[in-house]
């Protein structure tokens, strides 16, 4: 028999309730401040006198921004898997290289045995795959939500710390897979660590965007980027949003109300490996190609702090902490350190003290605010009715 | 119900087939080897061996921590790097000794004690400050701590070690001998007779003295082993106390006979000996050395076999065996089943 939760009402308040924030408002709050930093990315910083735009340059200059985009949005992923469904993934970067080199693929005459073109903006005289930025998107989104299921499905009856451990594993093999793929079988696949550059252009609205237009690749960025709060905002509130929160809470309860464990853990997986797959198709536009290298297992950690730091299953938490991750990861520590020597004469290398500053946020974070900066009200309540010394109930085992 | 169980068993037969079936292309893939080049055959297993006797001592430091407080200890394979930078600053910086001589052997003897109290002093001070306050905690907690503690621990091996990979001389014999066609290094032997002892020892502290059982005794239930007078923190910290020192002890091993120090090693070898832990049976610890020696051998006969993927898909090997045993069992070779509580 299949007991169904109870229907929430749909008023304004309780979705209010539910998310936090009204749907109107952030919609506009975010259309704004997202039109702001563009109007003033591509028109003010150029008339700026140069002392002022300078500072910009130094520490806060575009490219940056749009970097820090591809991180939000693939930590809204992350989020969907650890913060919502309280699954620990812990090799997110797999489905970030799957939609890296997808866009490889499809967007440049790496593969020179077909000519294939499709709405791209490359020339049709050029051999290879070449289709259009906004399919391979779609693509690369549903490829990695494809990869999801087959990486969440061996999991399903895993518990928690080796459901984290076989996702490492995934993350770890999938790279390796990209770094070796050479020669697979004589077949070049992925071209080792040479990686496959450069991809095609962006096609919008007739304009041809190539690796440096930083200012409408922003544009781009930031509504992927809003596509993914609203899709993240709206599933949270709706039927599937509140399975995972039961599922996150207490599985076996859950699955005792009748809520369909394997699908919804499944579809936690597939979502989050969506905007893995788009960041990652984003972000081969950004650096304009793809190379194995850079798909490291700190990558799936700096995305785990970056949904630490900020509150894990708080939609708003998770863009903070993801944008002043990638911020200090990009420009912040090189930017600091730069400053910090001049003053005082030294020669520390700040940059290389990142794992130090990542190892100490998760730490910190765990040990004394682990709901995160901008904590999720019942996530909040969750992580502490256990840390009660008295309490039997403490540890599930 | 019928129907549930009659779909229940079908999966259970589809895993059934497709695990017999991977083992059984696992052992013909051997015997072709085999037939092929036996000594090939032979040599990749000592290597496989001797790598395994390596796996093991840090493998038991996983399945020690996890089986008495059910947490990843995901710092565990850095504690091992660290191992092996203290190993090499001691024997080749502070004591200057790169060659085999006597007072070579004297400084690797002191060494092994010295880098094991290092270690375990690490170890311990970690449960202390960080998973200690975590114990109650929902597990997500915890685990991501000790991602957090293995990343600072990287931090200290690349400000001790450098950024880059450091090649030490050996203060081990270097020669070989050879049976048969199949070279055995002296380092090896070497090796063997430094990690028997020590297994030996760990073994004899875990099922024979008091201490050991308040361990076994806390694995089993903390709160009643709390309640017949054990002092439960102790018995963690001891347990942690044991499992570094254990990886010290592989620390310097490997350094000694690979020469070779860098701050990424733990990474990758802590996540071996975790298979080599699980695929032994997470919790037991001759299940770990076990797991620790196949594991071991796998990959010496991936690498070294005329028939194999070779080296650069070695990790992939070891990682798709982890996957497939999460999938197909969990509970590992040795392991008892696990029943959920609620």
């Amino acid at each position: 028999m299949k007991i169904s939760l109870p229907r929430m009402r749909k008023s304004k308040a309780s979705k209010k309730a539910v998310t936090g924030f009204d749907q109107a408002k952030w919609i506009r709050g975010f259309s704004i401040a997202a039109i702001v930093i563009w109007i003033f990315y591509s028109f003010v910083v150029d008339v700026l006198p140069y002392e002022v735009s300078s500072i910009f340059q130094k520490w806060m200059p575009a490219t940056t921004v749009n970097e820090a985009l591809v991180w939000v949005i693939c930590a809204l992923g992350l989020n969907i898997v650890v913060g919502y469904a309280g699954l620990l993934d812990l090799g997110f970067v797999a489905f970030w290289a799957i939609g890296g080199y997808v866009a490889g693929w499809l967007m440049s005459d790496f593969f020179q045995q077909v000519s294939i073109h499709l709405g791209s903006t490359a020339p049709a005289q050029q051999r290879g795959i070449h289709i259009s930025f906004w399919g391979v998107l779609v693509i690369g989104g549903l490829v990695a939500a494809v990869f999801g299921v087959i990486i969440g499905a061996p999991t399903l009856r895993l518990k928690s710390d080796y459901l984290a451990l076989v996702t490492l594993g995934f993350g770890e093999i999938i790279p390796q897979i990209f770094y070796n793929g050479e020669n697979i079988g004589g077949f070049n696949l992925t071209n080792g660590s040479k990686g496959i550059a450069p991809v095609d252009n962006v096609g919008l609205f007739g304009k041809t965007l190539g690796p440096f237009d930083l200012d409408w690749k922003y544009l781009i960025f930031v509504s992927l980027t809003a596509l993914m709060v609203f899709i993240s905002l709206r599933i949270r509130s709706g039927r599937l949003g509140r399975a995972w929160l039961a599922i996150r809470e207490d599985e076996l309860a859950a699955s005792m109300m009748g809520v369909p464990l394997m699908r919804s853990k499944l579809a936690a997986y597939a979502i989050g490996a969506v905007s893995g797959g788009v960041g990652g198709v984003a972000f081969a536009t950004h650096v304009n190609g793809v190379f194995a290298d850079r798909f490291s297992f700190s990558i799936s950690i700096i995305l785990l702090a970056m949904v630490v730091l900020g509150g894990m299953g708080n939609v708003w938490g998770v863009i903070v902490g993801a944008l002043t991750i990638a911020w200090v990861n990009a420009t912040g520590l090189p930017a600091i350190g730069d400053t910090f020597n001049s003053a005082f004469g030294t020669k520390i290398n700040f940059p290389s003290y990142n794992f130090l500053l990542f190892g100490g946020i998760l730490i910190f974070m765990m040990l004394y605010k682990r709901e995160g900066m901008l904590p999720e009200s019942r996530l909040k309540e969750l992580l502490h009715e256990t840390d009660d010394e008295t309490s039997n109930t403490g540890r599930h085992s | 119900m019928a129907k549930s169980s009659a779909r229940l068993s079908a999966r259970l037969l589809i895993e059934r087939t497709s695990a017999s079936l991977i083992i059984g292309l696992v052992f013909f893939w051997l015997a072709i080897n085999l037939l092929k080049s036996p000594s090939q055959f032979f040599q990749a297993s000592v290597i496989g061996i001797s790598n395994g006797v390596l796996y093991a001592l840090i493998a038991l430091g996983y399945t020690l921590v996890y089986g008495i407080i059910e947490l990843i200890n995901f710092a565990h394979g850095d504690l091992f790097m660290l191992g092996g930078v203290f190993a090499a600053t001691f024997i080749a910086v502070w004591f200057g000794q790169e060659s085999p001589s006597s007072v070579g052997y004297v400084v690797f003897f002191a060494c092994l004690i010295a880098v094991m109290g290092f270690c375990a002093t690490i170890n311990v001070a970690i449960e202390r400050f960080a998973y200690r306050r975590l114990r109650r905690a929902p597990k997500l907690a915890p685990l991501i701590t000790a991602v957090g503690v293995s990343f600072i621990l990287q931090f200290v091996g690349m400000r001790w070690n450098g950024s880059g990979p450091k090649t030490w001389n050996s203060v081990l014999p270097s020669g070989e001998f050879v049976i048969s066609g199949v070279h055995i290094q002296y380092t090896t032997i070497f090796s063997f007779a430094v990690t028997i002892p020590l297994l030996a020892l760990m073994t004899f502290i875990v099922t024979k003295t008091r201490r050991g059982k308040a361990m076994r005794a806390t694995a089993q239930d903390a709160d009643a082993a709390r309640l017949m007078g054990i002092n439960v923190n102790k018995t963690i910290a001891f347990t942690f106390a044991l499992g570094g020192a254990l990886a010290g002890a592989a620390g310097l091993l490997f350094q000694q006979t690979r020469g070779v120090t860098n701050y990424n090693l733990g990474y990758q070898l802590g996540l071996i000996a975790f298979t080599s832990a699980v695929l032994g049976g997470i919790g037991n610890l001759s299940g770990a050395v076990l797991g620790a020696i196949l594991i071991g051998l796998v990959q010496g006969l991936n690498d070294g076999l005329p028939i194999g993927l070779g080296q650069q898909w070695s990790q992939t090997v070891v990682f798709s065996i982890l996957i497939l045993l999460m999938t197909f069992r969990p509970t590992g070779l040795l392991g008892k089943p696990m029943i959920e509580k609620v």
